[in-house]
């Protein structure tokens, strides 16, 4: 161990490489729940969608061999879940908020039924940049090596804020999630824009869970996620509906969950288990000091149920 | 560009005749309309008259293709057309512009207008659509903000707006459904002055929805009037006489004559208010420092456009919302709208919306009766309440104030909008009465209902109740109230006697001017 030859330094290069390691799903989970969120709709099945996409992506990838392989099909996988949400919540008189939850119990239920025999092999990992070719110090180089998933997400947060402005997808997702009697005078389907939205959130809840299971931690198992669907879900509404808010949120909950590892990388063992609930305090923080009970959630789109 | 071809198949600059040939259309064998005809010469104003519920709003629909009607055809410049939805319609040039706004609230003027259009290309430039749109604006005879949220525009802006687009999307026959229930009289006055004026250039047909004989002899034409569903009348305004269209609406039906309110010396003042303040649920200041009085005896009217701070006020009243400052006082008490005060100083409530503000819809109407006194004697005994004594009661009132339903134990949501307010009229009004809170009393209730209530109100008046009505409908006003006051941003910036109330001046406060 040669920790000891940067000291403490070490710990803002842990908290800077584990935010991007760990916030990564967060981006995309919450990057594709925004773009349902803002067409009027909350689902909640996002959990579930995650861990389906872990573990068939980790299936597929151990398969074929090919990594991204297994992203693409995590990211069907989810589209085939939004679109199961979709479907039943097109049906009147059905609140998104049960099917959500109903959705995340099958898929967190099917993933472990069908994964039982992925526990085992192991499955070739996604690539990673290395932007650190210029240090000699390992500590620099290890943190400097970027995954590729997260690069991607890092630009798709601006360009979902440009589309949502400037393209008539954009307008149209916003109309439809703005006022659906709007949108219907206007000679758009909410229903029709809604599945699309929600299909797209599952594609990119999929792909954030086979993240999980193809880079970091990189395997399969039943403990895979901690909540990060559901956890998503929340940064969302945390990010205001803001794309690039979004990949902010994402990143400080990383960079808070990375603070207990951070630490005890150099010595601290003490409060590790506190220090591990840093995010999850963190966020009540900044929702209590950011809430107001005299006020509607500015930016929220009107048609969504849990803040109307 | 294919934008423009989409709108070809309607010459431009150029209003649409359009005939309705006998369209009948049922709802689970109920026929809200029965074979109606009638025709809408090209570059005319046209008044479609009629109460509530007598098949205006499902004759529009017809024609704009939202719904498909029974029997009957619609014919635009002689020819018959199919028209099975809204874009077909805009195909044809017929635009409508509804009663509640459909511009999205979140968005600018100028994003609404383009995603108004047909065809919207998947990039948007919009620095060209802005100069395009404000080479348009330009050339109209009105102008909106285009870089403004919608949310953020008065309601006058919005409903020119909403015109704004129809005329942007090529719209040559116009319908406006209840153009003028937001707007001050002189926004009102303004708007229908300009649509007529460009439909006597020969620019564009008009269609008006209304219920008000005023707009209808000042700026209409010809006038059709629908009763239950069928045509009963109608010609050149200029041969009409209100009587004459009033009995058309009304039919032969009896209403009760007008309530004539006492001459009273005013008594001693019941409800006082200073300097209340309250936020919205946006947390901005609705209610910016208003003192009332309101006397026993007396129906002090408020009048505004909606959205200047009279629901907050009401709602601080009813105890729905908390004031951010000043006090209010109740017979000398200090009132801070608890149960035990209402019930102290006999104050009742009809707020706006009374199924949303004043019922728990899926609660029988009995239960729902009861809720001022469930838990007094006689209908508690301890822990126990009798719901024998609850229903007893419900059947006098339900007798008493006329209220439509199958029974005491149904739901009150499955009753119809003007038993809801009777219901509600009924347990607020049943016992004595001190101080009565009233808003938008007789919203969308048809004259006979109007009547009624507007009766009940005169009574309890006369009775020595002191009575705070709020309403943005003027007319009712000027019939009821004792003293009339304006309440704009949040205050109160006018305040007349009815003997000296003019509409112009209370309009102009209305406005803020």
């Amino acid at each position: 161990m040669d920790e000891t030859s940067i000291g403490w330094w070490g710990v803002p290069l842990a908290i800077f490489a584990g935010a991007i390691r760990i916030s990564t799903p967060f981006l995309f989970v919450s990057l594709g729940e925004m773009v349902t969120e803002k067409s009027g709709r909350i689902n909640l099945g996002l959990e579930g969608t995650l861990i389906m996409g872990a573990m068939s992506g980790y299936g597929i990838a151990y398969l074929t061999g090919s990594p991204w392989l297994g992203v693409l099909v995590a990211g069907l996988v989810g589209i085939a879940f939004g679109m199961l949400h979709a479907g039943i919540c097109s049906l009147p008189k059905v609140n998104d908020i049960a099917v959500g939850i109903a959705l995340m119990l099958l898929g967190t239920g099917l993933a472990f039924y069908l994964g039982k025999p992925l526990v085992q092999p192991q499955a070739p990992n996604l690539p990673s940049i290395n932007f650190g070719w210029w240090s000699d110090l390992q500590q620099v180089q290890s943190a400097l090596k970027i995954n590729a998933l997260f690069i991607i997400g890092v630009v798709l947060a601006p360009v979902f804020l440009w589309a949502l402005r400037n393209t008539r997808w954009g307008l149209i997702l916003r109309i439809v999630g703005d006022s659906s009697d709007a949108a219907r005078a206007m000679g758009y389907s909410p229903l029709a824009v809604r599945l699309a939205a929600t299909a797209f959130g599952g594609f990119m809840a999929g792909v954030g869970g086979s993240f999980l299971s193809l880079y970091y931690p990189g395997s399969w198992n039943e403990g895979l996620s901690s909540g990060q669907g559901i956890t998503a879900v929340a940064l969302v509404i945390f990010a205001r509906w803001n794309p690039m808010n979004c990949l902010w949120a994402s990143l400080l909950f990383g960079g808070a969950s990375a603070l207990g590892p951070a630490l005890q990388s150099v010595g601290v063992t003490q409060g590790y288990y506190l220090f591990n609930a840093a995010p999850y305090v963190l966020t009540l923080l900044i929702l209590v000091l950011s809430s107001s009970s005299h006020r509607h959630i500015a930016g929220a789109p009107g048609e969504l149920s849990v803040t109307r | 560009m294919t934008s423009a071809l989409v709108h070809e198949p309607v010459p431009p600059q150029k209003a649409v005749k359009l005939e309705v040939v006998d369209m009948s259309k049922s709802f689970g064998g109920i026929a809200a309309l029965a074979s109606v005809s009638l025709r809408v010469e090209a570059g005319s104003v046209h008044a479609l008259l009629g109460e509530n519920g007598a098949g205006k709003s499902t004759l529009v629909k017809c024609i704009m293709g939202f719904y498909t009607p029974d029997t009957g055809a619609v014919m635009v410049n002689d020819k018959e057309v199919e028209i099975d939805n809204p874009r077909q319609a805009h195909m044809l040039g017929i635009g409508m512009v509804y009663q509640h706004f459909t511009l999205v609230p979140s968005m600018t003027v100028l994003e609404n207008l383009v995603m108004g259009r047909s065809h919207v290309t998947a990039f948007i430039d919009w620095k060209k659509e802005r100069a395009e749109l404000s080479a348009f604006v330009d050339s109209m005879p009105f102008s909106v903000p285009l870089d403004l949220p919608v949310a953020s525009l008065a309601a006058g802006e919005k409903q020119k707006a909403e015109i704004l687009k129809q005329l942007y999307l090529n719209a040559r026959f116009l319908i406006l459904d209840e153009p003028t229930s937001v707007l001050t009289p002189q926004e009102a006055d303004e708007i229908l002055g300009l649509v007529r004026d460009m439909a006597h250039t020969g620019g564009i047909t008009v269609l008006i929805i209304t219920h008000k004989f005023r707009e209808v002899l000042a700026y209409a034409d010809e006038v059709s009037v629908l009763r239950r569903g069928h045509y009963v009348g109608g010609g050149k305004v200029a041969d009409l006489t209100v009587d004459a269209m009033a009995k058309m609406m009304i039919g032969e039906r009896d209403i009760a004559p007008a309530a004539t309110r006492t001459e009273r010396a005013p008594g001693v003042i019941c409800l006082q208010v200073r300097g209340l303040t309250a936020d919205d649920e946006n947390g901005d200041a609705a209610v910016n420092g208003v003192d009332l009085d309101v006397a026993a005896g007396e129906i002090v009217g408020i009048a505004g456009v909606s959205g200047n701070g009279q629901s907050e006020l009401v709602e601080v009243l009813a105890g729905q919302r908390p004031l951010t400052g000043g006090a209010i006082t109740v017979q000398g008490d200090t009132y801070h709208a608890t149960r035990a005060e209402m019930l102290r100083h006999k104050l009742a409530l009809l707020p706006e919306e009374p199924l949303h503000n004043a019922c728990v819809g899926r609660m029988s109407v009995a239960e729902n009766m009861a809720f001022r006194n469930f838990d007094q004697p006689p209908f508690s005994k301890g822990v126990w309440l009798s719901k024998s004594r609850m229903r007893a009661e419900a059947r006098g009132l339900i007798e008493r104030y006329r209220v439509k339903t199958s029974s005491p134990d149904a739901p009150i949501a499955t009753l119809s909008g003007g038993n809801v307010q009777r219901a509600v009229l009924a347990r607020e009004l049943g016992g004595q009465v001190d101080v009565l809170v009233a808003a938008n009393p007789v919203f969308g209730l048809d004259f006979a209902a109007v009547a009624d209530i507007h009766g009940q109100i005169v009574e309890a008046r006369n009775r020595g109740a002191a009575v705070l009505l709020v309403s943005e409908d003027l007319d009712e006003l000027l019939e009821l109230s004792d003293r009339i006051l304006v309440m704009f941003d949040g205050k109160i910036v006018y305040e007349t006697p009815i003997e000296q109330a003019d509409r112009t001046n209370i309009g102009r406060s209305m406005a803020g001017h």
